[in-house]
């Protein structure tokens, strides 16, 4: 066994985890352990933009981000979290600029701005110029540049260590086990101060833009050592997932003026949202594609719509609207460069030629581990802050986002509170002594990896994996009723039982044994698989992503408060402890966009 | 459609040296992704094959690797961009250590580049009013092309010099210098040059452009090693 001392660790090495290292380490021998090296986080991959009300292009104002987001939001947004990310918002995209993040450039110098999904001028009602954008690759160009700060501030990293278990002596946290991947052992990072940020979990459903290691690695390991979990039930289906495959193809598209169509040629958000239409937010169109494709509408009758980009049909829109801007093919490949190669790679379509097939795939957890503004873990209702214990970016539920996050907002999440997150560890290892390590800290999960390593069951992890992500898909996805869940969560504990006792591991080696990594990874995922379906259940109305057809309207009076979820015994205890922050004044209202 | 697939094997708790695996998989599609046979090769007949894949779609750069004697992305290359008449032949990119099957060591890859400043050093400093830096749009332009890299070693394992010294910093590493040393917000433009004018830096380059064509994300390799070599020469940007 080897024992690393940090003040510091971060669990995570994504957009959150970076920004977080990097400012941990001003004040705490911080170390990084990440299952991935940093530049392969799933951060890379975000398209269309960061969201701050920079207002280089027209007017814009912080109040009006953290209205959006709010509504987005369906109201379970904390407004006083909303009112940090839409204010820190500002400083901490200027702040990457200053890092050397290579912005698109207005023609006066400064940072580029485009528009995007429920972002609007609240007075006008219309769509606000507020994602600033690297073309439709801004999410790797920030990753590149906080990996590359983070070498130029020399932080430690731990690459392809796969951490597998959080150490807690009594209720205070005290380490992180690790494996690490190459060599197979398991490593034990003892830290004043431990943050996670370890992304999310769209790994659950057989669609998703995720990448195959977002597996809820964060929240399974707090749920197993008795730490709540909060808003599991909001997960967001992305509308515009490349067909069938479930790519991302960002809403840039749209910002940019491309539309949605049905088999009829219709410009359906027209009948869905009329004000902002295609931009309405992802949760609205999500189920407006869902209706459309069982009204018979998809495209030859499939379970597809068109995304249409071509300038003839966007000049088109633009010119119906009034608007004097008209686009080319070349503008559309300038500014969607990895998306046209998406395109042609994935569907053999361009799209400056011919519209793109899209349907909605699962992209983005809005619930996690709780958290409060200043990025602390929470263990109650209550708001008990669990003193060295933070979570940042999708893995945490501060919650900016409520019941469906707005796009940009992800990013604009991880640099606010990955930094906060920073911020604050720095500081409590200033004062903070060690907890002590607990007698074998490493030996349950030790324990556990050998009865994986060794399992002579008769299934798969695959054939587990594969029952698991169709029953959430068709049971647990955009449209959800109380039998289909009650069946999901019936299937799912079964698939746990089979998990259990019934697995079957080809290799049986130490060292890069990813058939043992992925079986582990499995069983992350049913266990939050069954908290989601749990919550689900639980929440009889509909509210953002979480879309009921037994209980189609919002119910304020009963559910206007997040979830919590508490681990109890075998079981799980539900209960809406923790209040909305209406700080702002923002009564819910019905949302109309 | 049936396809067959020949895999460089290797674990190193086992294997004395590498071995050819041959596979062959049924229900597959033109527009199955020679990852989502590798999968499948992993999850339904033998769970020891190991490689790295995280994202599956082009922007990670986990999943390099030698396909039919070319490196390639494994989750953007398409069976129907292939010839997948005949056997499908997979290795592990060259000249980084095997750890097991299709699995290298990056450890010298990144030293590579690390060791060319790949970070920005501010030519000037913060503007006192707060906001970002001004470029203009031409300035940004300049330097586009090498932001796109995704550290995915397809360039550097595909260069004959890189093969013949592992000490060069290699074309990926050269890529990354480019990225600062044309963005117009930099000052450290000399250090990085005098880093790449060393005898394992730029020189060792031959010219052979191997390096551009194995590029997934199509930056013109070649082109920004010859860039840099020029600056060298005129002694500034």
């Amino acid at each position: 066994m080897h024992i690393h001392q940090f003040d510091a660790v971060v669990v995570g090495a994504g957009g959150a985890g970076m920004m977080a290292a990097l400012y941990a380490s001003r004040g705490a021998r911080t170390a990084v352990i990440s299952k991935l090296y940093p530049t392969r986080s799933h951060t890379g991959t975000a398209q269309g933009g960061i969201g701050a009300s920079l207002g280089n292009l027209e007017e814009d104002r912080w109040e009006w981000h953290a209205f959006d987001t709010v509504k987005g939001g369906d109201y379970l947004s904390d407004q006083n979290a909303a009112k940090v990310l839409a204010q820190e918002a500002i400083e901490a995209v200027i702040e990457l600029e200053w890092m050397g993040l290579p912005f698109d450039r207005n023609d006066d110098g400064t940072i580029s701005q485009r528009r995007f999904g429920g972002h609007t001028n609240n007075e006008t009602k219309k769509p606000v110029r507020r994602a600033c954008h690297s073309a439709d690759r801004t999410g790797h160009m920030i990753l590149q540049t906080l990996y590359q700060n983070c070498i130029k501030e020399n932080v430690n990293f731990f690459d392809e260590f796969h951490a597998v278990d959080l150490i807690m002596n009594g209720d205070r946290p005290a380490g992180v086990v690790a494996v690490s991947i190459d060599t197979g052992e398991l490593h034990i990072f003892h830290a004043k101060a431990i943050t996670f940020a370890t992304g999310g979990w769209g790994r659950m459903w057989s669609t998703t833009s995720n990448a195959h290691t977002l597996t809820g690695d964060g929240p399974a390991m707090f749920w197993r050592n008795g730490l709540p979990l909060q808003d599991m039930e909001f997960f967001q289906f992305h509308p515009t997932g490349l067909y069938p495959l479930g790519v991302l193809i960002t809403e840039g598209v749209r910002g940019e003026g491309g539309v949605l169509i049905n088999d009829r040629g219709e410009r359906f958000m027209e009948r869905y949202a009329p004000t902002i239409k295609d931009l309405a937010s992802r949760d609205v169109v999500s189920r407006a594609i869902y209706l459309e494709v069982r009204e018979k509408r998809g495209i030859k009758g499939k379970e597809y719509v068109y995304m249409d980009v071509r300038p003839e049909t966007v000049n088109r829109y633009l010119a119906e609207a009034g608007e004097s801007r008209r686009i080319d093919a070349d503008y559309v490949r300038a500014k969607l460069p990895d998306i046209m190669d998406f395109c042609k790679i994935y569907a053999g379509v361009d799209p400056v030629e011919s519209p793109i097939p899209i349907a909605p795939t699962a992209h983005y957890a809005m619930g996690g581990i709780p958290t409060n503004i200043h990025a602390q873990v929470i263990r109650d209702g209550k708001e008990t802050v669990i003193p060295g214990l933070y979570a940042a970016g999708e893995v945490a539920c501060v919650s900016v986002h409520g019941a469906n996050r707005l796009g940009t907002n992800s990013l604009t999440d991880l640099i606010v509170f990955g930094r906060k997150a920073g911020q604050q560890m720095a500081d409590y290892c200033r004062h903070a002594d060690f907890v002590p390590l607990p007698d074998n800290p490493a030996g349950a999960i030790e324990a556990e990896l050998e009865r994986i390593r060794s399992s002579k069951g008769k299934q798969r992890p695959y054939d587990i994996r594969k029952k698991l992500r169709s029953e959430m898909m068709d049971k647990v996805g955009v449209f959800r009723q109380e039998d289909m869940m009650a069946e999901a969560l019936e299937t799912i504990r079964q698939l746990k039982e089979d998990y259990r006792n019934d697995l079957a591991v080809d290799d049986q080696g130490r060292r890069f044994n990813t058939d043992l990594l992925e079986a582990w990874e499995l069983g992350c995922l049913l266990d939050i698989a069954e908290v989601t379906a749990a919550c689900a259940l639980e929440r009889k109305e509909s509210r953002g992503a979480h879309s009921r057809e037994d209980y189609p309207k919002r119910d304020d009076v009963n559910y206007l408060a997040h979830t919590m979820v508490y681990p109890e015994g075998d079981g799980l205890r539900i209960a809406y402890d923790r209040p909305v922050d209406l700080s702002l004044g923002h009564e819910p209202k019905e949302r109309v966009y | 459609m049936e396809v067959k697939l020949r895999i460089r094997r290797f674990n190193p708790e086992k294997d004395q040296k590498p071995y050819w695996g041959e596979y062959t998989l049924t229900d597959v599609e033109p527009t199955d992704s020679v990852l989502e046979l590798l999968n499948r090769v992993k999850w339904e007949q033998d769970g020891t094959l190991t490689l790295r894949r995280s994202c599956a779609h082009g922007v990670c750069g986990s999943d390099a690797m030698r396909i039919n004697g070319r490196n390639r992305l494994a989750c953007t290359t398409l069976l129907q961009a292939i010839d997948a008449s005949k056997v499908i032949q997979i290795e592990p990119i060259l000249g980084l250590k095997v750890i097991k099957d299709l699995v290298t060591d990056f450890e010298a890859f990144f030293e590579h580049y690390r060791s060319v400043m790949p970070y920005f050093v501010p030519a000037t400093p913060v503007p006192s009013n707060g906001r970002e830096r001004y470029q203009s749009q031409a300035d940004r332009a300049r330097f586009d092309d090498t932001t796109k890299c995704i550290l995915c070693a397809c360039c550097t394992t595909s260069c004959p010099s890189f093969w013949a010294s592992g000490q060069y910093v290699g074309p990926a590493a050269i890529v990354n210098a480019h990225r600062f040393i044309f963005d117009s917000r930099d000052g450290a433009t000399n250090q990085r040059l005098n880093i790449l004018a060393e005898p394992d830096g730029v020189w060792r380059c031959r010219t052979i452009f191997n390096c551009t064509p194995a590029c997934p994300r199509e930056i013109e390799v070649t082109r920004a090693i010859g860039e840099v070599k020029l600056a060298i020469q005129q002694g500034a940007r």
